[in-house]
């Protein structure tokens, strides 16, 4: 597939980092690997701007909710080489409690609104970000809505009980 | 500037007229404005005819596709994918199988991988000929467009012929499709084969050396590769920069690499640039389709879903007297069957441009996480900042090219 092995891209970025890069797996091919909160803008920097791994396409910000874990916030971050044609993606945990994270709007415009979705339904702050608000849910909601602890429907229904369907 | 934005709440300014020094109007393209295709607003500060800010403002058709997908079963998504990007959406249908066949490791058979490539490339012609119909609507040429509508009607009988729906189709199975192609789908794609080349050719000349539309749209919204890469562009706005990124060529799909086509790139990525994009694409996707039919020749017949009892359906008279069969329906119905538990991304080009799927699970019924990469959510964030400076009149075409779904913008 990629022009460059994963294994090169992990001896790279362990040189670079050396204990900030960790746990670096290949689920179906595609290179995952977790950082902390005080490097990864320095991380997805080299990334993209390294002349070998020239990552320059950001594909995709999101998060994930983990709320039995520590840090229960995982920020997820897809990037894509086109010119070798390899795909990273990177994970950065962070709590509830502090959820602040470095913005990738410095390296890339594209990130303003995927960081603003994840704003809008996990709450993850993105430090530096020029405007972070709200983007789908109405502004004066008060809760992130995709964090696991919010049901999806009201729970004191009784009209959708199983036992209305016999179940 | 500053006093006519009441910051009551920062996403949503309320702009109030109440400086008599500025020379600005306001102007609220939207959120239900003819000319926006969709449900999407922009408040935009105007100096006469042009347009000095803009502010998107999106989510008006927000159904949190993400937070019900976390309490779906697989095989249950496929309808909310349907509902992103309606103007093709056997594309994103396709593209939540491939993901969840990757996440199992389901092997589909050939002639499988063709007639979705067909569908596929069905779907693609849907989308753009919407697109480069509703582009001529809005420089002031209708007809055209009904040329056009007529063939999408023909498309949209071929897909009632396989699966019974025409707009949100729910097309296919994990695993495959849930009845093969029967002889009338085929006989209209035959004669869909036939009659559309005149017909987009005859849209062609209508257009594309026409001095009105291109003095309309040349040089309007024009876009430089770095510029559109920086703002993760994918699709035809972004190869109508010069980009040659086209998911289906550089992490085939479907058996893509089995075709021989071309990925049509432009010059200067303005409106122009991308309507001419479309209309190749469309030539393409003939082509690809043309070489699917002639590949499905040598396949066995009667093949249209991968032998997978543990997720692909039964037919339903073999769940009545078959015990085998009422034991997977029980189980796939119930979610009994065991999921790897890992993550999975998996990115097709829909009709404006990369659709990732992005799953993540534990094993359980449900995805413990799903999160798609929307394609137009990600291309519309640059039309504010890119409308600034344009006249009004070339900001909506230069919507119209974007082609921006509100389904998809919002999920």
């Amino acid at each position: 597939m990629g022009k460059i092995a994963n294994q090169d891209i992990i001896d790279k970025l362990s040189a670079q980092f050396g204990d900030k890069f960790t746990s670096p797996t290949e689920p179906f091919g595609l290179l995952t690997f977790e950082t902390t909160a005080n490097v990864i803008a320095e991380m997805l920097a080299f990334l993209k701007n390294d002349e070998d791994l020239k990552f320059g396409y950001l594909t995709d910000i999101t998060a994930v909710h983990y709320p039995e874990e520590a840090n229960a916030l995982c920020v997820v971050y897809h990037l894509h080489s086109l010119q070798n044609n390899v795909r990273v993606r990177i994970k950065v945990s962070i709590p509830v409690s502090n959820p602040t994270i470095p913005t990738a709007t410095t390296l890339w415009e594209g990130a303003n609104w995927m960081e603003r979705e994840t704003f809008d339904f996990f709450g993850v702050q993105f430090v530096g970000h020029p405007n972070l608000v709200r983007i789908l849910n109405v502004d004066d909601m008060t809760v992130f809505p995709m964090r696991r602890e919010f049901a999806l429907e009201d729970p004191n229904r009784v009209d959708k009980k199983d036992f209305f369907f016999g179940r | 500037m500053s006093n006519f934005i009441t910051e009551t709440t920062p996403n949503r300014p309320v702009y109030v007229d109440n400086d008599p020094q500025s020379e600005l109007t306001t102007l609220n393209l939207g959120p239900t404005h003819p000319a926006t295709h969709g449900v999407f607003q922009n408040v935009l500060q105007m100096d006469g005819e042009r347009i000095v800010s803009g502010v998107s403002t999106i989510g008006y058709i927000h159904r949190a596709f993400e937070k019900i997908a976390e309490h779906r079963p697989f095989y249950q998504i496929t309808t909310l994918t349907d509902r992103m990007n309606y103007c093709s959406s056997p594309i994103n249908n396709m593209g939540w199988h491939m993901t969840v066949e990757k996440l199992l490791g389901i092997e589909t058979p050939k002639r499988v991988d063709y007639l979705r490539v067909i569908v596929m490339e069905l779907s693609r012609i849907t989308d753009h000929l919407i697109c480069n119909g509703i582009l001529g609507v809005d420089t002031g040429a209708f007809t055209g467009f009904l040329y056009l509508m007529e063939e999408r009607e023909h498309i949209y009988e071929i897909f009632e012929e396989i699966c019974g729906a025409r707009l949100t189709t729910n097309i296919g199975r994990i695993g495959g499709f849930e009845r093969d192609f029967n002889d009338i789908a085929f006989a209209k794609l035959n004669k869909f084969l036939e009659k559309f080349p005149p017909i987009l050719r005859e849209f062609e000349a209508l257009f594309n050396r026409n001095r009105i539309f291109i003095e309309r749209t040349s040089g309007v919204g024009a876009v430089t590769p770095e510029v559109a890469l920086n703002y993760s562009w994918s699709g035809p706005i972004l190869r109508a920069t010069g980009v040659d990124y086209d998911v289906r060529v550089n992490e085939p799909y479907s058996s893509y690499q089995d075709f021989d086509f071309e990925i049509p790139v432009g010059t200067t990525g303005d409106v122009y640039d991308r309507f001419i994009v479309r209309n190749e694409e469309m030539w393409q996707s003939l082509r690809i389709i043309e070489q699917a039919l002639e590949k499905l020749k040598g396949e066995p017949k009667g093949v249209f879903h991968a032998d997978v009892p543990e997720f692909y359906l039964p037919p339903k008279e073999q769940v009545y007297n078959n015990m085998e069969a009422l034991i997977y329906h029980f189980k796939i119905v119930m979610g009994e069957v065991d999921t790897p538990k890992t993550e999975v991304y998996h990115a097709v080009e829909g009709g404006n441009g990369e659709l990732g799927f992005y799953l993540i699970n534990d094993g359980g019924r449900t995805p413990y996480r799903l999160h798609f990469r929307r394609p137009s959510f990600i291309n519309y964030q640059m039309y504010a900042p890119m409308s600034a400076g344009m006249l009004l009149s070339d900001a909506i075409i230069n919507m119209s090219s974007l082609n921006v779904i509100a389904g998809e913008l919002d999920a």
